[in-house]
Protein backbone atom coordinates (compact mmCIF):
# COMPACT_ATOMS: atom_id res chain seq x y z
CA UNK A 1 0.00 0.00 0.00
CA UNK A 2 1.55 3.40 -1.09
CA UNK A 3 1.78 6.39 1.24
CA UNK A 4 1.97 9.70 -0.55
CA UNK A 5 3.79 12.53 0.83
CA UNK A 6 4.11 16.09 -0.30
CA UNK A 7 7.53 16.86 -0.53
CA UNK A 8 7.77 21.12 -0.88
CA UNK A 9 10.32 22.54 -2.29
CA UNK A 10 11.51 26.12 -1.99
CA UNK A 11 12.87 27.42 -5.62
CA UNK A 12 14.37 23.86 -6.03
CA UNK A 13 15.15 23.20 -2.47
CA UNK A 14 13.99 20.93 0.36
CA UNK A 15 13.27 22.46 3.70
CA UNK A 16 13.97 20.77 7.16
CA UNK A 17 10.07 20.25 7.16
CA UNK A 18 10.29 18.43 3.92
CA UNK A 19 12.20 15.74 5.76
CA UNK A 20 10.04 15.52 8.81
CA UNK A 21 6.70 14.73 6.05
CA UNK A 22 8.91 12.34 4.76
CA UNK A 23 10.31 10.76 7.95
CA UNK A 24 7.08 10.36 8.59
CA UNK A 25 5.34 8.84 5.64
CA UNK A 26 8.48 6.62 5.46
CA UNK A 27 7.57 5.06 9.35
CA UNK A 28 3.54 5.31 8.44
CA UNK A 29 4.55 3.23 5.38
CA UNK A 30 6.14 0.30 7.65
CA UNK A 31 2.91 0.82 9.52
CA UNK A 32 0.49 -0.08 7.65
CA UNK A 33 2.53 -2.36 5.48
CA UNK A 34 3.53 0.04 2.03
CA UNK A 35 5.98 1.78 0.61
CA UNK A 36 6.59 6.07 0.76
CA UNK A 37 6.18 8.04 -2.32
CA UNK A 38 6.71 11.50 -2.65
CA UNK A 39 5.52 13.77 -4.57
CA UNK A 40 7.91 16.96 -5.66
CA UNK A 41 6.09 19.64 -7.43
CA UNK A 42 8.58 22.01 -9.78
CA UNK A 43 12.19 21.66 -10.70
CA UNK A 44 14.67 20.62 -7.91
CA UNK A 45 18.19 20.04 -8.21
CA UNK A 46 18.18 16.97 -5.74
CA UNK A 47 14.98 15.03 -5.53
CA UNK A 48 17.81 11.61 -4.39
CA UNK A 49 18.10 13.60 -1.25
CA UNK A 50 14.56 12.26 -0.02
CA UNK A 51 15.82 8.36 -0.34
CA UNK A 52 18.12 9.35 2.89
CA UNK A 53 14.72 9.81 4.54
CA UNK A 54 13.10 6.34 4.00
CA UNK A 55 11.21 7.76 0.13
CA UNK A 56 11.42 4.38 -1.88
CA UNK A 57 10.33 6.50 -4.93
CA UNK A 58 9.56 10.22 -6.20
CA UNK A 59 7.15 11.61 -8.57
CA UNK A 60 8.28 14.62 -10.14
CA UNK A 61 5.78 16.96 -11.46
CA UNK A 62 6.07 19.98 -13.76
CA UNK A 63 4.70 23.52 -11.89
CA UNK A 64 6.74 26.76 -9.82
CA UNK A 65 4.75 28.98 -7.53
CA UNK A 66 1.95 26.40 -7.40
CA UNK A 67 -0.86 27.53 -5.37
CA UNK A 68 -2.75 26.08 -3.08
CA UNK A 69 -5.36 24.81 -5.98
CA UNK A 70 -2.75 23.44 -8.45
CA UNK A 71 -1.13 21.18 -5.75
CA UNK A 72 -4.04 19.78 -4.77
CA UNK A 73 -4.78 18.91 -7.91
CA UNK A 74 -1.27 17.28 -8.64
CA UNK A 75 -1.83 15.36 -5.58
CA UNK A 76 -5.30 14.07 -5.87
CA UNK A 77 -3.88 12.80 -9.87
CA UNK A 78 -0.67 11.12 -8.37
CA UNK A 79 -3.38 9.46 -5.21
CA UNK A 80 -5.36 8.49 -7.66
CA UNK A 81 -2.71 7.13 -10.42
CA UNK A 82 -0.94 5.13 -7.28
CA UNK A 83 -4.03 3.97 -5.02
CA UNK A 84 -2.53 5.53 -2.49
CA UNK A 85 -4.64 5.69 1.12
CA UNK A 86 -2.48 7.63 3.14
CA UNK A 87 -1.23 11.48 1.90
CA UNK A 88 1.08 12.96 4.41
CA UNK A 89 1.77 17.03 4.39
CA UNK A 90 4.23 18.65 6.50
CA UNK A 91 2.84 22.20 8.42
CA UNK A 92 3.80 24.86 6.00
CA UNK A 93 1.22 27.52 4.96
CA UNK A 94 1.20 25.94 1.52
CA UNK A 95 0.40 22.61 2.44
CA UNK A 96 -2.15 23.72 5.38
CA UNK A 97 -3.63 25.44 2.38
CA UNK A 98 -3.53 22.42 0.05
CA UNK A 99 -4.06 19.22 2.40
CA UNK A 100 -8.02 20.36 2.59
CA UNK A 101 -8.96 21.19 -0.70
CA UNK A 102 -7.36 17.72 -1.71
CA UNK A 103 -9.78 15.97 1.19
CA UNK A 104 -12.79 17.71 -0.51
CA UNK A 105 -11.55 16.02 -4.02
CA UNK A 106 -10.55 12.79 -2.82
CA UNK A 107 -13.88 12.30 0.47
CA UNK A 108 -10.70 11.83 2.25
CA UNK A 109 -11.00 12.47 5.99
CA UNK A 110 -7.78 15.07 7.38
CA UNK A 111 -6.21 15.54 10.94
CA UNK A 112 -4.22 18.88 10.94
CA UNK A 113 -1.41 20.20 13.30
CA UNK A 114 -0.51 16.07 13.94
CA UNK A 115 2.12 15.43 16.22
CA UNK A 116 2.78 11.46 16.61
CA UNK A 117 2.05 8.74 14.26
CA UNK A 118 -1.27 7.12 14.83
CA UNK A 119 -1.61 4.88 17.89
CA UNK A 120 -3.58 1.91 15.95
CA UNK A 121 -4.54 1.77 12.42
CA UNK A 122 -7.78 -0.52 12.91
CA UNK A 123 -9.62 2.39 13.69
CA UNK A 124 -6.68 4.69 12.77
CA UNK A 125 -6.35 7.04 15.64
CA UNK A 126 -3.88 10.13 15.48
CA UNK A 127 -2.77 12.69 18.45
CA UNK A 128 -3.28 16.39 17.27
CA UNK A 129 -2.95 19.24 19.55
CA UNK A 130 -5.83 21.50 19.54
CA UNK A 131 -7.14 24.59 21.97
CA UNK A 132 -3.85 26.30 20.34
CA UNK A 133 -1.61 23.89 22.05
CA UNK A 134 -2.75 24.05 25.44
CA UNK A 135 -4.11 20.26 25.03
CA UNK A 136 -4.23 17.34 22.53
CA UNK A 137 -6.77 15.48 21.16
CA UNK A 138 -6.70 11.67 19.88
CA UNK A 139 -9.22 11.59 16.18
CA UNK A 140 -10.48 8.89 15.06
CA UNK A 141 -10.05 8.65 11.70
CA UNK A 142 -13.06 7.24 8.87
CA UNK A 143 -13.11 6.81 5.33
CA UNK A 144 -11.22 4.96 2.71
CA UNK A 145 -8.54 7.79 2.34
CA UNK A 146 -6.55 9.76 5.22
CA UNK A 147 -4.67 12.62 4.38
CA UNK A 148 -2.67 13.72 7.63
CA UNK A 149 -1.20 17.16 8.17
CA UNK A 150 2.02 17.30 10.08
CA UNK A 151 2.58 20.12 13.62
CA UNK A 152 6.22 21.61 12.56
CA UNK A 153 8.87 20.10 14.49
CA UNK A 154 6.79 17.43 16.74
CA UNK A 155 7.70 14.13 15.06
CA UNK A 156 11.17 15.51 14.04
CA UNK A 157 13.52 14.50 11.16
CA UNK A 158 14.55 10.84 10.92
CA UNK A 159 17.18 9.44 9.19
CA UNK A 160 16.44 6.00 6.85
CA UNK A 161 18.43 5.60 4.12
CA UNK A 162 16.68 3.44 0.78
CA UNK A 163 17.31 3.70 -2.39
CA UNK A 164 14.93 5.94 -4.59
CA UNK A 165 13.82 5.72 -7.79
CA UNK A 166 12.43 9.36 -9.17
CA UNK A 167 9.93 9.24 -12.19
CA UNK A 168 8.11 11.74 -14.31
CA UNK A 169 4.66 11.69 -12.73
CA UNK A 170 1.91 12.11 -15.58
CA UNK A 171 -0.79 14.67 -15.28
CA UNK A 172 -0.74 18.67 -14.72
CA UNK A 173 -2.74 21.39 -12.75
CA UNK A 174 -5.59 22.88 -14.94
CA UNK A 175 -6.24 26.38 -15.91
CA UNK A 176 -9.09 26.67 -13.53
CA UNK A 177 -6.15 25.33 -10.53
CA UNK A 178 -4.25 28.30 -11.28
CA UNK A 179 -6.43 31.12 -11.97
CA UNK A 180 -5.47 32.54 -8.72
CA UNK A 181 -2.55 34.91 -9.92
CA UNK A 182 0.46 34.93 -8.43
CA UNK A 183 1.68 38.61 -8.18
CA UNK A 184 4.89 38.54 -6.30
CA UNK A 185 6.69 37.30 -3.35
CA UNK A 186 8.45 39.45 -0.80
CA UNK A 187 10.78 37.30 1.12
CA UNK A 188 12.35 37.99 4.42
CA UNK A 189 15.45 37.50 3.11
CA UNK A 190 18.17 36.07 5.26
CA UNK A 191 16.15 35.50 8.67
CA UNK A 192 15.87 31.54 10.02
CA UNK A 193 12.00 30.86 9.28
CA UNK A 194 10.53 31.14 13.02
CA UNK A 195 8.30 27.84 13.02
CA UNK A 196 11.00 25.30 11.52
CA UNK A 197 13.95 27.39 13.58
CA UNK A 198 15.10 24.76 16.43
CA UNK A 199 16.50 27.65 18.81
CA UNK A 200 14.10 30.73 19.28
CA UNK A 201 14.73 34.19 20.94
CA UNK A 202 11.58 35.88 21.57
CA UNK A 203 10.97 39.22 23.33
CA UNK A 204 8.73 41.06 24.91
CA UNK A 205 7.67 44.00 27.12
CA UNK A 206 10.49 43.94 29.20
CA UNK A 207 12.95 45.20 26.54
CA UNK A 208 11.58 48.67 27.20
CA UNK A 209 11.94 50.38 24.00
CA UNK A 210 12.23 49.06 20.32
CA UNK A 211 15.33 50.49 20.36
CA UNK A 212 16.78 47.87 22.25
CA UNK A 213 16.26 44.84 20.13
CA UNK A 214 19.73 44.90 18.90
CA UNK A 215 21.30 43.25 21.90
CA UNK A 216 18.04 40.10 21.03
CA UNK A 217 19.21 40.26 17.42
CA UNK A 218 22.84 40.18 18.42
CA UNK A 219 21.73 37.16 20.89
CA UNK A 220 20.00 35.19 18.22
CA UNK A 221 22.54 35.70 15.84
CA UNK A 222 25.38 33.88 17.94
CA UNK A 223 23.01 31.32 18.93
CA UNK A 224 21.74 31.04 15.35
CA UNK A 225 18.39 31.27 16.69
CA UNK A 226 15.40 33.02 15.04
CA UNK A 227 13.47 35.82 16.69
CA UNK A 228 10.02 36.26 18.34
CA UNK A 229 8.06 38.26 20.09
CA UNK A 230 5.16 38.58 22.46
CA UNK A 231 1.58 39.77 21.34
CA UNK A 232 1.88 43.50 23.12
CA UNK A 233 5.16 44.12 21.44
CA UNK A 234 3.27 43.57 17.88
CA UNK A 235 0.20 45.13 18.36
CA UNK A 236 1.92 48.52 19.28
CA UNK A 237 4.30 47.77 16.49
CA UNK A 238 7.51 47.25 18.22
CA UNK A 239 7.83 44.44 16.29
CA UNK A 240 6.37 43.07 12.72
CA UNK A 241 3.00 41.06 13.27
CA UNK A 242 4.83 37.77 11.34
CA UNK A 243 7.00 37.54 14.73
CA UNK A 244 4.36 37.12 17.28
CA UNK A 245 4.21 33.50 18.86
CA UNK A 246 0.97 32.99 21.13
CA UNK A 247 -2.66 31.70 20.94
CA UNK A 248 -3.45 33.85 17.81
CA UNK A 249 -0.14 34.37 16.24
CA UNK A 250 2.14 31.66 15.08
CA UNK A 251 3.02 28.05 16.99
CA UNK A 252 6.32 27.15 17.59
CA UNK A 253 8.36 23.88 18.75
CA UNK A 254 11.87 24.57 18.91
CA UNK A 255 14.40 22.58 21.36
CA UNK A 256 15.40 25.88 23.23
CA UNK A 257 12.84 29.02 23.77
CA UNK A 258 14.76 32.23 25.46
CA UNK A 259 11.88 33.95 26.56
CA UNK A 260 13.29 37.65 27.63
CA UNK A 261 10.78 40.34 29.19
CA UNK A 262 7.79 38.32 28.41
CA UNK A 263 5.23 37.43 31.76
CA UNK A 264 3.87 34.39 30.49
CA UNK A 265 0.30 35.05 29.37
CA UNK A 266 -1.92 32.15 28.86
CA UNK A 267 -2.40 33.25 25.73
CA UNK A 268 1.40 33.27 25.13
CA UNK A 269 2.41 29.44 26.81
CA UNK A 270 -0.56 28.22 24.46
CA UNK A 271 2.30 29.02 21.42
CA UNK A 272 5.43 27.64 23.15
CA UNK A 273 4.09 24.83 24.82
CA UNK A 274 5.63 22.42 22.86
CA UNK A 275 9.33 24.01 22.76
CA UNK A 276 11.88 21.02 24.60
CA UNK A 277 13.69 23.51 26.88
CA UNK A 278 12.39 26.96 28.06
CA UNK A 279 14.45 29.51 29.67
CA UNK A 280 12.82 32.41 31.03
CA UNK A 281 14.52 35.62 32.14
CA UNK A 282 12.33 38.32 34.08
CA UNK A 283 12.80 41.14 36.47
CA UNK A 284 8.97 40.20 38.42
CA UNK A 285 10.24 36.88 40.18
CA UNK A 286 6.51 36.41 40.14
CA UNK A 287 6.24 36.58 36.32
CA UNK A 288 3.58 32.95 35.30
CA UNK A 289 6.33 32.26 32.98
CA UNK A 290 8.78 30.81 35.22
CA UNK A 291 6.10 27.86 36.19
CA UNK A 292 6.31 26.84 32.30
CA UNK A 293 10.03 27.31 32.58
CA UNK A 294 13.37 24.63 32.92
CA UNK A 295 15.44 27.30 33.44
CA UNK A 296 14.96 30.97 35.05
CA UNK A 297 16.89 34.14 35.49
CA UNK A 298 15.47 36.78 37.82
CA UNK A 299 17.12 39.87 36.09
CA UNK A 300 16.82 42.99 33.48
CA UNK A 301 17.06 41.99 30.56
CA UNK A 302 19.18 44.96 29.62
CA UNK A 303 21.83 43.59 31.86
CA UNK A 304 21.61 39.99 31.22
CA UNK A 305 21.53 39.06 27.68
CA UNK A 306 24.79 40.90 26.35
CA UNK A 307 26.29 38.99 29.24
CA UNK A 308 24.22 35.70 27.90
CA UNK A 309 25.64 36.19 24.38
CA UNK A 310 29.21 37.10 25.67
CA UNK A 311 29.01 33.43 27.65
CA UNK A 312 27.80 31.83 24.48
CA UNK A 313 30.44 33.28 22.34
CA UNK A 314 32.64 32.03 24.74
CA UNK A 315 31.19 28.53 24.32
CA UNK A 316 31.49 28.06 20.72
CA UNK A 317 35.10 29.54 20.69
CA UNK B 1 -20.98 43.97 -2.40
CA UNK B 2 -22.79 40.59 -1.11
CA UNK B 3 -20.46 39.63 2.14
CA UNK B 4 -20.48 36.33 4.04
CA UNK B 5 -18.66 35.86 7.09
CA UNK B 6 -18.47 32.40 8.72
CA UNK B 7 -18.23 33.14 12.54
CA UNK B 8 -17.34 30.57 15.15
CA UNK B 9 -17.94 30.70 18.72
CA UNK B 10 -14.95 29.81 20.77
CA UNK B 11 -13.63 29.62 24.53
CA UNK B 12 -12.03 32.85 25.41
CA UNK B 13 -8.42 33.36 25.02
CA UNK B 14 -8.02 33.65 28.43
CA UNK B 15 -9.35 29.97 29.38
CA UNK B 16 -7.82 27.47 31.04
CA UNK B 17 -8.35 23.93 29.43
CA UNK B 18 -9.71 21.16 31.29
CA UNK B 19 -11.93 17.68 30.56
CA UNK B 20 -15.13 15.94 31.30
CA UNK B 21 -16.23 12.79 31.53
CA UNK B 22 -13.48 10.79 31.55
CA UNK B 23 -11.26 13.32 29.42
CA UNK B 24 -14.23 12.61 26.40
CA UNK B 25 -15.28 15.90 26.41
CA UNK B 26 -14.01 19.54 26.83
CA UNK B 27 -15.43 21.25 29.88
CA UNK B 28 -17.31 24.20 29.57
CA UNK B 29 -18.15 24.74 33.12
CA UNK B 30 -17.35 28.65 33.87
CA UNK B 31 -16.16 29.11 29.93
CA UNK B 32 -16.54 32.34 28.54
CA UNK B 33 -17.64 32.02 24.56
CA UNK B 34 -16.14 34.63 22.33
CA UNK B 35 -16.31 35.69 18.57
CA UNK B 36 -12.92 33.46 17.14
CA UNK B 37 -10.23 35.95 17.32
CA UNK B 38 -9.27 35.50 13.52
CA UNK B 39 -13.04 35.32 12.53
CA UNK B 40 -13.04 39.05 14.66
CA UNK B 41 -10.38 40.48 12.13
CA UNK B 42 -12.52 39.77 8.74
CA UNK B 43 -15.86 40.71 10.40
CA UNK B 44 -13.95 44.11 11.01
CA UNK B 45 -12.84 44.34 7.41
CA UNK B 46 -16.08 43.38 6.34
CA UNK B 47 -17.44 46.19 8.26
CA UNK B 48 -14.85 48.61 6.09
CA UNK B 49 -15.50 47.11 2.93
CA UNK B 50 -19.26 47.35 3.18
CA UNK B 51 -18.96 51.43 4.20
CA UNK B 52 -16.63 51.90 1.60
CA UNK B 53 -18.41 49.93 -1.36
CA UNK B 54 -21.86 49.50 0.13
CA UNK B 55 -23.96 46.04 0.10
CA UNK B 56 -24.15 43.54 3.12
CA UNK B 57 -22.62 41.40 5.55
CA UNK B 58 -24.25 38.23 6.55
CA UNK B 59 -22.86 36.12 8.92
CA UNK B 60 -23.23 32.26 9.32
CA UNK B 61 -22.44 29.83 12.34
CA UNK B 62 -22.81 26.09 12.69
CA UNK B 63 -23.82 25.73 16.39
CA UNK B 64 -26.40 25.47 18.74
CA UNK B 65 -28.29 27.72 20.49
CA UNK B 66 -25.95 28.53 23.24
CA UNK B 67 -23.54 30.39 20.35
CA UNK B 68 -26.15 32.94 19.88
CA UNK B 69 -24.54 35.29 22.29
CA UNK B 70 -21.70 35.45 20.06
CA UNK B 71 -23.69 35.73 17.08
CA UNK B 72 -25.70 38.85 18.33
CA UNK B 73 -21.83 40.18 19.05
CA UNK B 74 -21.18 40.49 15.32
CA UNK B 75 -24.87 41.35 14.62
CA UNK B 76 -24.12 44.38 17.30
CA UNK B 77 -20.88 45.23 15.67
CA UNK B 78 -22.76 46.16 12.48
CA UNK B 79 -23.15 42.46 10.60
CA UNK B 80 -27.01 43.10 8.47
CA UNK B 81 -28.16 39.48 9.67
CA UNK B 82 -27.39 36.08 10.58
CA UNK B 83 -28.03 32.44 10.30
CA UNK B 84 -27.30 30.40 12.54
CA UNK B 85 -27.14 26.11 11.03
CA UNK B 86 -28.83 23.87 13.82
CA UNK B 87 -25.99 21.18 14.33
CA UNK B 88 -23.37 21.00 16.50
CA UNK B 89 -20.00 21.23 15.03
CA UNK B 90 -17.99 17.86 14.71
CA UNK B 91 -15.23 18.30 12.22
CA UNK B 92 -14.12 20.65 8.93
CA UNK B 93 -15.67 18.73 6.53
CA UNK B 94 -19.36 18.86 7.69
CA UNK B 95 -18.68 22.62 9.19
CA UNK B 96 -17.36 23.28 5.63
CA UNK B 97 -20.41 21.00 3.98
CA UNK B 98 -23.09 23.12 5.81
CA UNK B 99 -21.84 26.29 4.98
CA UNK B 100 -21.17 25.49 1.16
CA UNK B 101 -24.84 23.98 1.11
CA UNK B 102 -26.12 27.48 2.80
CA UNK B 103 -23.88 29.86 0.94
CA UNK B 104 -24.09 27.81 -3.06
CA UNK B 105 -27.38 29.64 -4.48
CA UNK B 106 -26.94 33.14 -2.37
CA UNK B 107 -24.06 34.61 -4.85
CA UNK B 108 -22.28 35.88 -2.21
CA UNK B 109 -19.16 38.00 -3.87
CA UNK B 110 -17.06 37.40 -0.87
CA UNK B 111 -16.73 34.63 1.76
CA UNK B 112 -14.26 35.31 4.73
CA UNK B 113 -14.01 32.79 7.65
CA UNK B 114 -10.69 33.27 10.41
CA UNK B 115 -7.21 31.37 9.34
CA UNK B 116 -8.43 28.70 12.07
CA UNK B 117 -10.50 28.35 15.02
CA UNK B 118 -8.82 28.45 18.83
CA UNK B 119 -10.35 25.53 19.93
CA UNK B 120 -10.15 22.54 17.89
CA UNK B 121 -7.19 24.50 15.40
CA UNK B 122 -8.01 22.36 12.17
CA UNK B 123 -7.76 24.87 9.77
CA UNK B 124 -9.31 23.00 7.18
CA UNK B 125 -12.64 25.01 6.50
CA UNK B 126 -11.27 28.25 4.45
CA UNK B 127 -10.06 25.31 1.86
CA UNK B 128 -12.98 22.82 1.87
CA UNK B 129 -15.46 25.55 1.81
CA UNK B 130 -14.08 26.79 -1.59
CA UNK B 131 -13.37 23.62 -3.02
CA UNK B 132 -17.28 22.46 -2.67
CA UNK B 133 -18.06 25.99 -3.98
CA UNK B 134 -15.43 25.69 -7.05
CA UNK B 135 -13.63 28.59 -6.24
CA UNK B 136 -9.92 30.21 -5.24
CA UNK B 137 -9.35 30.34 -1.40
CA UNK B 138 -6.11 32.44 -0.02
CA UNK B 139 -5.50 31.20 3.50
CA UNK B 140 -4.34 32.92 5.84
CA UNK B 141 -4.95 36.15 4.27
CA UNK B 142 -3.55 38.90 5.85
CA UNK B 143 -4.53 41.83 3.75
CA UNK B 144 -7.64 42.05 1.27
CA UNK B 145 -8.34 45.03 -1.39
CA UNK B 146 -11.54 44.73 -3.61
CA UNK B 147 -11.10 46.51 -7.28
CA UNK B 148 -14.59 45.63 -8.79
CA UNK B 149 -14.40 42.11 -9.38
CA UNK B 150 -10.77 41.73 -8.72
CA UNK B 151 -9.46 40.99 -4.73
CA UNK B 152 -5.81 41.37 -4.44
CA UNK B 153 -4.95 39.42 -1.27
CA UNK B 154 -1.59 38.90 0.86
CA UNK B 155 -0.78 35.39 2.03
CA UNK B 156 2.01 34.25 4.10
CA UNK B 157 4.21 31.97 3.00
CA UNK B 158 7.16 30.26 4.78
CA UNK B 159 9.73 33.02 4.55
CA UNK B 160 8.14 35.78 3.80
CA UNK B 161 4.58 36.64 2.07
CA UNK B 162 2.93 36.37 -1.07
CA UNK B 163 0.68 38.78 -3.46
CA UNK B 164 -2.23 37.00 -5.11
CA UNK B 165 -4.86 38.43 -7.50
CA UNK B 166 -8.41 36.85 -7.65
CA UNK B 167 -11.91 37.16 -9.59
CA UNK B 168 -14.72 37.22 -7.13
CA UNK B 169 -16.12 35.21 -5.17
CA UNK B 170 -13.44 33.40 -3.55
CA UNK B 171 -12.53 32.61 0.30
CA UNK B 172 -10.66 34.58 2.09
CA UNK B 173 -9.31 33.66 5.74
CA UNK B 174 -8.44 36.14 7.62
CA UNK B 175 -5.57 37.07 10.61
CA UNK B 176 -4.31 39.98 11.93
CA UNK B 177 -3.11 42.30 9.17
CA UNK B 178 -6.76 41.58 7.47
CA UNK B 179 -7.03 44.96 9.99
CA UNK B 180 -4.62 45.62 12.82
CA UNK B 181 -5.74 45.24 15.98
CA UNK B 182 -6.43 48.84 16.30
CA UNK B 183 -9.15 48.55 14.10
CA UNK B 184 -11.09 45.76 15.25
CA UNK B 185 -14.66 46.42 16.28
CA UNK B 186 -15.95 46.93 19.34
CA UNK B 187 -19.59 47.00 19.75
CA UNK B 188 -21.68 50.43 20.60
CA UNK B 189 -24.73 50.60 23.04
CA UNK B 190 -26.53 51.35 19.84
CA UNK B 191 -25.31 48.35 18.09
CA UNK B 192 -26.29 46.38 20.66
CA UNK B 193 -29.36 47.59 21.23
CA UNK B 194 -29.82 47.33 16.91
CA UNK B 195 -28.92 43.41 17.29
CA UNK B 196 -31.93 42.49 19.57
CA UNK B 197 -34.04 42.53 16.52
CA UNK B 198 -31.37 42.14 13.42
CA UNK B 199 -32.77 38.65 11.27
CA UNK B 200 -31.35 35.41 13.17
CA UNK B 201 -32.36 32.66 11.08
CA UNK B 202 -32.51 29.54 12.37
CA UNK B 203 -31.55 26.20 9.69
CA UNK B 204 -31.54 22.91 10.25
CA UNK B 205 -28.19 21.09 9.80
CA UNK B 206 -27.55 17.91 7.97
CA UNK B 207 -24.32 17.25 6.90
CA UNK B 208 -22.09 14.75 9.18
CA UNK B 209 -18.70 14.68 9.54
CA UNK B 210 -15.46 11.90 8.74
CA UNK B 211 -13.39 12.04 11.90
CA UNK B 212 -14.31 12.31 15.70
CA UNK B 213 -12.15 13.21 18.60
CA UNK B 214 -12.51 10.56 21.34
CA UNK B 215 -10.04 11.59 24.19
CA UNK B 216 -8.34 14.46 25.22
CA UNK B 217 -5.53 14.62 27.24
CA UNK B 218 -3.22 17.80 28.63
CA UNK B 219 0.49 18.43 28.15
CA UNK B 220 2.79 16.78 30.90
CA UNK B 221 3.43 18.95 34.09
CA UNK B 222 6.94 20.95 33.98
CA UNK B 223 9.78 20.09 36.37
CA UNK B 224 10.39 23.11 38.58
CA UNK B 225 12.46 25.51 37.37
CA UNK B 226 15.96 26.00 38.18
CA UNK B 227 17.04 29.55 38.85
CA UNK B 228 20.14 30.85 38.41
CA UNK B 229 21.57 34.05 39.44
CA UNK B 230 21.47 37.18 36.90
CA UNK B 231 25.30 37.07 37.92
CA UNK B 232 26.32 33.66 37.25
CA UNK B 233 25.16 33.72 33.01
CA UNK B 234 28.14 31.30 32.62
CA UNK B 235 25.93 29.09 34.72
CA UNK B 236 23.38 28.67 32.43
CA UNK B 237 25.07 28.32 29.49
CA UNK B 238 27.08 25.43 31.21
CA UNK B 239 23.72 23.86 31.82
CA UNK B 240 22.20 24.41 28.49
CA UNK B 241 25.42 22.95 26.63
CA UNK B 242 25.65 19.57 29.22
CA UNK B 243 22.57 19.28 30.89
CA UNK B 244 19.61 20.35 28.78
CA UNK B 245 22.11 19.37 25.03
CA UNK B 246 20.16 22.38 22.87
CA UNK B 247 23.41 24.77 22.84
Amino acid sequence: MSVLVFAENWDGSFKKSTYEAVSYASSLAAKVGGSATAVVIGNVSDTNALGKYGATKALQFDGDNMNHQGIASILAQAAQATGAKYIVFNGTWKAKGAAPRLAVKLNASIATEVVELPSSTTPFNVKKKVFSGKAFAHVEMAGDVKIIVLSTNAYGVHENAVSIAVEKGSGAATEKDVSLQHVEYQKTAGKINLTEAELVVSAGRGMKDPGNWGMVEALAETLGAATACSKPVADIGWRPHHEHVGQTGIAVAPNLYIAIGISGAIQHLAGISSSKKIVVINTDPEAPFFKAADYGIVGDALQVIPKLTEAIKKLKG
Amino acid sequence: MKILVCISSVPDTTTKITFADGNTKFNTAGVQYVINPYDEFGLSRAMQLKEKMGGTVTTVTVGRADTEPVIRKALAIGADDSVRIDADPVDSFQVASEIAAYAKDKAFDLIITGRESIDYNGGAVPGMLAELLGINSVSPCVKLEIEGNIATMQTMIDGGKEVVKSNLPVVAAAQKGMVDESELRIPNMRGIMAARTKPLAVVPGSASGNTAAKTFDLPAPKAACKMISADNVEELVHLLHTEAKVI
